[in-house]
């Protein structure tokens, strides 16, 4: 399946990525490669059988509703680039 | 050009849990800002998260509640976008197969009539965090990200475009506000957030049948926003169309100051979440006996109340919806018949003397001092003669203020009625010589008078004088 430069541009804005002109011509043969081979699984007749979701046969994980002790503030921010008190702190967002 | 109004909501619910959906913070509203995180609604790699049985319960008593079926395998979605409250860059959803599907309300658009509203779909979702504007010390240009709130369970109840007005919007929403209150799975609160609401909008001219193109209305946190906002953004359309222009399909922002909407154009991206299942969370499998189990813990809603109210009890309509606005005001009340049972009295009794005195105090229902058995005791000394209704009155105020009971009230402070006629005649006796002239009035022919005879007597007896006796004694003295 063909995938043009301009598809990867959608995805990348979407993703926020930064691409290069380079990297869309690559990314658009690649991504096309793989659209191609799933493309191809349509296919198969799939009647009756029921949508893969996951891959792991297992349902209904489950924990019960009982506080557990958070990380504490300090912990929290850590890894905060900017933090102002005990806020993250980023660049304005107002609507 | 008549143009017909379309609305659909979308309303969510804060479910009342102890913890998050997806992890074991506590979701106490009010704490220090992201003191209630940890790795999972931090968003940070490697965390896992894990369901939160009791949301799960709870998703499912609002859709037995909402006429809706239960999905009997439903998957969760990452809905994924970038917004500095959402830590992930996706927010943890449902999309293809919902909890609940196909529901409705029947919803009361007048004294007779219903009219069903369909709930397409009920679905289980995590919250973002919340962001301050201008609360930042030293830093206007920045805004601050508080994760507290990140992951706290909601359910967002999708209605079809059913409604036609603002007025059906505002009874649609307040009677699903009563359902999630009633059934305990949400505190309610509107100004804090826990029941929030968007409104989808859009007008057509009438006898269309091809629905105009919609607006999204957000942020409106009381039923009389609902209201200013969907007349507003109705108002806004028609005119639009009116002067040639077409309506674009966009998020706008209501603004409870000006009372208006406005495009919210950081939110005019595409809208394209790329959702698909999120792999951390293996499906959610409901089974019969599940949902059988819930089905019997449902209580009593407030409808079914409403009718054995009317049907078991007697109660006019109006009574019984008064009466059945809150789950505990609706328990009072049933406890105060079990004690008194007279229950058109212990009604208006409630909907008098106790909503009264909860209004003027800001208590809630929870929390009135005086309780059912203790009004029924009250209402008992009025049904035996000990004191007359008016007396009760002062002694509902002082029962209210110490909590002591109606039997020592009126013992201490001499309340019991006066029902013994010779009392009486002496008094009735004082006041016609006292008032030589109003008694000539009357017996000239003026019989208004006899109105301030009673009021003198019951004056001199301080209230306790029995009214019908002293009605009967007056009428007889003062025939001469």
């Amino acid at each position: 399946m063909k995938m043009t430069t301009a598809d990867v541009e959608y995805v990348a804005r979407l993703a926020r990525l930064e691409l290069t002109p380079g990297e869309k011509e690559l990314f658009a043969g690649q991504m096309g490669a793989i659209l191609g081979y799933v493309e191809k699984l349509k296919g198969l007749n799939t009647d009756g059988i029921m949508p893969t979701s996951h891959a792991v046969p297992m349902e209904n994980a489950f924990r019960e509703d009982v506080i557990r002790p958070s990380i504490g503030l300090e912990k929290a921010l850590a890894n905060a680039p900017e933090r102002e008190g005990s806020f993250f702190a980023v660049p304005k967002v107002i609507e | 050009m008549k143009y017909q109004p379309v609305i659909g909501l979308e309303v969510h619910v804060q479910l009342l849990t102890d913890t998050k959906i997806f992890c074991g913070c506590s979701t106490m509203f009010g704490a220090e800002p992201n003191s209630q995180t940890c790795p999972v609604c931090l968003g940070l790699p490697g965390a896992l998260p894990v369901l939160n049985k009791k949301v799960v319960e709870f998703a499912i008593k609002a859709g037995l509640s909402t006429n809706c079926s239960i999905t009997p395998r439903s998957i969760f979605a990452r809905k994924n976008y970038f917004y500095p409250d959402l830590p992930k860059g996706y927010q943890i959803s449902q999309f293809e197969d919902p909890i609940c599907q196909h529901g409705w309300l029947d919803i009361k658009v007048n004294e007779q009539d219903l009219k069903r509203i369909g709930i397409t779909r009920i679905h289980m979702e995590e919250d973002a965090g919340k962001l301050v504007h201008g609360e930042l010390s030293g830093r206007a240009d920045d805004s601050g990200v508080d994760l507290n709130r990140a992951c706290t369970p909601l359910l967002e109840v999708v209605s079809e475009p059913d409604l036609r007005s603002s007025d059906e919007a505002v009874v649609y929403l307040k009677q699903l506000h009563q359902i999630v209150t009633w059934l305990g799975i949400c505190d309610g609160n509107m100004e804090e957030g826990s029941f929030r609401c968007d409104a989808n909008v859009s007008v057509m001219p009438v006898g269309s049948s091809t629905l105009g193109t919609r607006a999204e209305i957000k942020n409106v946190n009381s039923f009389k926003f609902v209201k200013q906002a969907i007349e507003y953004e109705i108002q806004r359309q028609i005119d639009l169309i009116e002067d040639g222009g077409t309506v674009v399909q966009e998020t706008r922002l209501f603004d409870p100051n000006s009372g208006t909407t406005r495009s919210m154009r950081s939110k005019e991206e595409a809208h394209d979440y790329r959702y698909f299942p999120d792999p951390d969370l293996v499906p959610l499998v409901i089974s019969d006996q599940w949902i059988e189990r819930s089905r019997q813990e449902l209580p009593e809603l407030p409808e079914q109340r409403q009718h054995r109210f009317m049907t078991e009890l007697g109660l006019p309509l109006y009574d019984a919806e008064v009466l059945t606005a809150s789950r505990a005001l609706a328990d009072y009340f049933e406890a105060g018949v079990a004690a008194h049972g007279n229950a058109k009295l212990i009604g208006n009794w409630i909907m008098g003397e106790i909503t009264r005195a909860l209004n003027d105090s800001g208590t809630s229902i929870e929390a009135c001092p005086v309780a059912p058995g203790q009004l029924a005791e009250l209402l008992k000394l009025i049904d035996n003669g000990t004191i007359s209704g008016k007396i009760a009155k002062t002694v509902f105020d002082e029962m209210w203020r110490s909590g002591k009971a109606a039997q020592a009230i009126v013992e201490e402070q001499g309340l019991v009625q006066v029902s013994d006629s010779s009392a009486i005649e002496t008094i009735i006796d004082e006041i016609m010589a006292a008032n030589a002239g109003q008694v000539e009035e009357y017996r000239g022919g003026k019989e208004k008078v006899f109105g301030f005879f009673v009021g003198q007597v019951m004056k001199a007896s301080k209230g306790k004088a029995n009214p019908s006796v002293v009605n009967e004694l007056l009428l007889n003295k003062l025939k001469g």
